[in-house]
Order: C-alpha cells, then structure tokens, then sequence
C-alpha cells in the first residue's frame, strides 16, 4: 500500500529523514513515536507531497507521489490526513466542512456530497452538530470532525498526525475511541503520536524515531515490552515519569 | 449679519442634486468591485511573486498609498491627455478612484491573508483541492471577513473622494453642487444641502455593510 525507500528529506542544511525505509501494507496499522524533532511528521508531510524529498522515492498505491508527472492532487484524494491543529475551516458549517471537497473535488451533485457528509459525520458521532460552525464545538469535536472530512473522500489510507497533542487531556478519549473505530474497520493508517497506550494497544506495528532514521520497528508487545535500542529504552522511561 | 437664506432654488433643484448624487454612487461602487479585485490580484503578487509583476504590484500600492488622490485623478485625466488620451470625465474618476482604492485594499488584504495560518492552506490541500480551489473556497473567504470592516471605510472614502471629479469636470454631486451654487448664488444653502446628501449617504451605505455583514458572517 505505502513503500517508502531511502527517503532522505531536509529544510536548507537541516536533514530531516536520512534514508527512511518503510512498508505499510493493506489493512495495517503503523504508529510513529519518537521525541520532537525526530522527523515523524515530516515523514507524513512527505508521503501526502506537501513537502517536497530530495533523495527516494515514496509510492502509495502504486503511485509514485514524487514524480514529476505525478497529478498530487488526485494522489491526496486517495489520502486522508488529520493534524495537529485540527483545521476546520471556520467559515463553512460542520456539514459544508466535510461536503466541500466531494463537491468540488470529486465533483459529486451537491445532494450525494451532502449526504455522503451526513453519513460520515454521524460514524464519528457528530451527527447533532451538522448546521453549527467550528467555533460552537470543542477541540475534540473540531479534530472528530477533521476527521470525517477527511473520510468523505474515502480515502485508502489515513496518516494522522498527532491528532491528540493539542487537546485537553479529557478530550482526548473521544478521538482516540473515533481513531480505534477506523482501526476495527480495516482502514490503513500512519498514526504519529504521543499515546504510547493508545500505539500499544491499536497498532499492528510501532516505527521509533530517532534523529531521522527508524532506530527499532517492531509489534507492539516486543517494541514496548522489550525494547532493544538504547534510544528507545531512555525514551521510553522518560515517557513512562 | 444681514445674510437672507433662500432655499427655494435648492428646493426646486433637489431632484438634480438627487440625481448627481445616484451618479457619486454609481462610480464609488463600480471603483470599490475594480478596486477590490485589483486589490486581491496585488497583494497576491506582492505575497507570492518575484521579479516585474511583483515591481508593478509594489509601485502601484506605493503611488497609491503615497500620493495625493487629487494628483492621481489629474494623472488621468490631464496627465494623459498630454499624450492625446482622452477619457470622459466619468471613466477618469472611475479609473482614479479604481487606483487608489486599489493600492489601500491590497494592503488590507495583505494582512488579511498574513491572519490565516499556513495549516489551512495544507489542510484544503491534502483534501485534493488544488491552489486554486484552496484560495477561493478556503482563504479568500476568511480573509473578506477580516478585512470587512477597513473594507467599508474605504467604501466611504471612494464616495467622498469622488467629489474630487468636480476638478476634471464630472458632474457628481460636488459638481452639480458647484454648478448651481455659481448659478444662483446661493453658495451656503446649496453646499449646506449637498453636506447632508452626502452625510445620509455615507450613514444608509454603512447601514447596509452592517446588514451584509449579519447576513454574510454566521460564524
């Protein structure tokens, strides 16, 4: 589904990712830790083509998202990204959030977007909020809705990027309990987080980042249980004061 | 003081005065729609481009800005017509007005679109939408609401300015005004009646942004 090779990406004389190599299969749940700085959100940048690579070659799908020939636009309508900051756009009702791109970007009739939105906006359990504006929901229920915006354009993949850091700790259940759903559903995901219970618990493999490269990926119970990495070991203790 | 007030001839030609006045609106109106859609193409340039257009864009908002709006009407008019081009007295206001307008609004707007975070623009893209896409249906329409309000002032300053066209013979109100107040000689009434079209012209136009503005942002 996702094969990264010898990705190496840098800002001017900053190197990022030096030499990433990754596959993500079908179905498969993969969830990126590492400190700050260690280029797991750059990764998901890379992948989406919101930033550009100066060495490998990233292919989703059986596309490769870096050539030059390559349309992105099509490429990201066949991938959801969820952020940080939530980004709803606070112009358009929760409904008109998640229409918009069906509409204008898959070109459905305004009724099929419509009801498309509905219907995703209902699985995350937002069903009651579709005429407010974003600025009448919490950051929960703003990142939930990112999240059905994201999924009305059915995307074959979804690359999260620490969706939960900037909510208050007890608004973070409600997106983690909407991340697990997709999980159960069969949806493929890059989930870059901060939730070590949350990564041990839903993911099928956990990628460790250090200073750029995967310093250990492994399932779960090895790669918390019995971490190998020296890096991996101090992070981890760290994380569990 | 042994000054008599004669209203009577202001009376008898308010319906001219009315009618010049419809004429102020008109060419403020069509300056703001130019002047906004001049002003959006500027500060875009000036954001995002290098090289002459971004030289254009910057020396056109800096004339704009920093020269008298009289001297930019002239430049028009008589400026031109130095060269053998000639406009109606209409087109010179509307092209004045058009200039200045513009070079303020693309500063307005420039602020506008430096409010917007970057993330929006990422989130619009990753959802497939290309630039375009993103600019019309994400950004630019966050960024009127912001800049709504100096927005209207400048709707207000386009119609004051526009007496300015009584200087390259435009009859708008200033200069229908003139034209009869020379006439008869009754300078105060008439001055005095034309200050009040233009200040209940000013109020029913910042009425109405008000209204467009309840109905426009719900959010």
């Amino acid at each position: 589904m996702i094969k990264i090779s010898n990705l190496y990406k840098s800002y001017d004389d900053l190197e990022v990712l030096k030499g990433i190599n990754l596959n993500v299969s079908k179905g498969e749940v993969l969830s990126v830790i590492g400190s700050s700085g260690s280029g797991k959100s750059t990764l998901l940048y890379c992948i989406n083509g919101l930033e550009p690579i100066q060495q490998g070659q990233i292919i989703v799908d059986d596309i490769d998202v870096h050539a030059s020939d390559t349309n992105l636009n099509s490429v990201r309508q066949n991938m959801g990204m969820v952020f940080q900051q939530w980004n709803s756009f606070p112009h358009l009702t929760v409904l008109e959030n998640v229409a918009l791109a069906p509409r204008i970007v898959s070109k459905l009739p305004k009724a099929q977007a419509l009801e498309i939105a509905e219907k995703q906006l209902r699985h995350v359990g937002l069903g009651d909020k579709l005429s407010k504006y974003p600025s009448a929901l919490s950051g929960g229920q703003q990142q939930r809705l990112a999240i059905a915006r994201a999924l009305a354009m059915e995307p074959k993949c979804m690359l999260f990027d620490e969706a939960t850091s900037a909510l208050d700790p007890e608004l973070v259940g409600e997106v983690l309990d909407t991340i697990r759903l997709l999980a159960e559903e069969g949806m493929t995901m890059i989930c870059v987080t901060h939730e070590m219970g949350f990564a041990r618990e839903v993911s099928d493999r956990v990628a460790f980042f250090h200073e750029g490269v995967i310093e250990e990926i492994n399932q779960p119970e090895e790669l918390f249980g019995a971490p190998k990495s020296v890096y991996l070991q101090k992070f981890l203790s760290k994380v569990k004061k | 003081m042994d000054y008599n007030f004669h209203w009577r001839p202001v009376f008898k030609t308010l319906p001219d005065l009315l009618e010049s006045a419809i004429l102020t609106v008109e060419v403020a109106v069509l300056s703001m729609v130019l002047g906004i859609l001049f002003g959006l193409a500027l500060s875009l340039i000036r954001i995002h481009m290098t090289g002459p257009l971004k030289w254009f864009a910057v020396s056109w908002i800096e004339l704009a800005r920093n020269t008298p709006a009289l001297l930019q009407l002239f430049f028009f008019g008589f400026g031109l017509g130095a060269f053998g081009i000639h406009f109606s007295p209409f087109l010179i206001v509307l092209m004045g007005l058009t200039f200045n307008n513009s070079g303020y609004l693309a500063e307005n707007f420039r602020g506008g679109f430096n409010a917007i975070p970057d993330t929006q623009i990422r989130a619009s893209l990753s959802l497939g939408m290309n630039s375009f896409q993103t600019y019309t249906r994400i950004i630019i329409p966050q960024v009127l609401r912001i800049v709504y309000h100096p927005m209207t002032n400048q709707m207000v300053w386009a119609v004051l300015m526009s007496s300015l066209g009584m200087l390259v013979g435009f009859r708008e109100l200033s200069g229908e005004t003139q034209f009869f107040a020379s006439k008869t000689y009754r300078i105060f009434e008439y001055f005095a009646a034309t200050a009040v079209i233009y200040y209940v012209l000013v109020k029913i136009i910042l009425g109405a942004a008000k209204l467009m503005a309840l109905r426009l942002f719900k959010y």
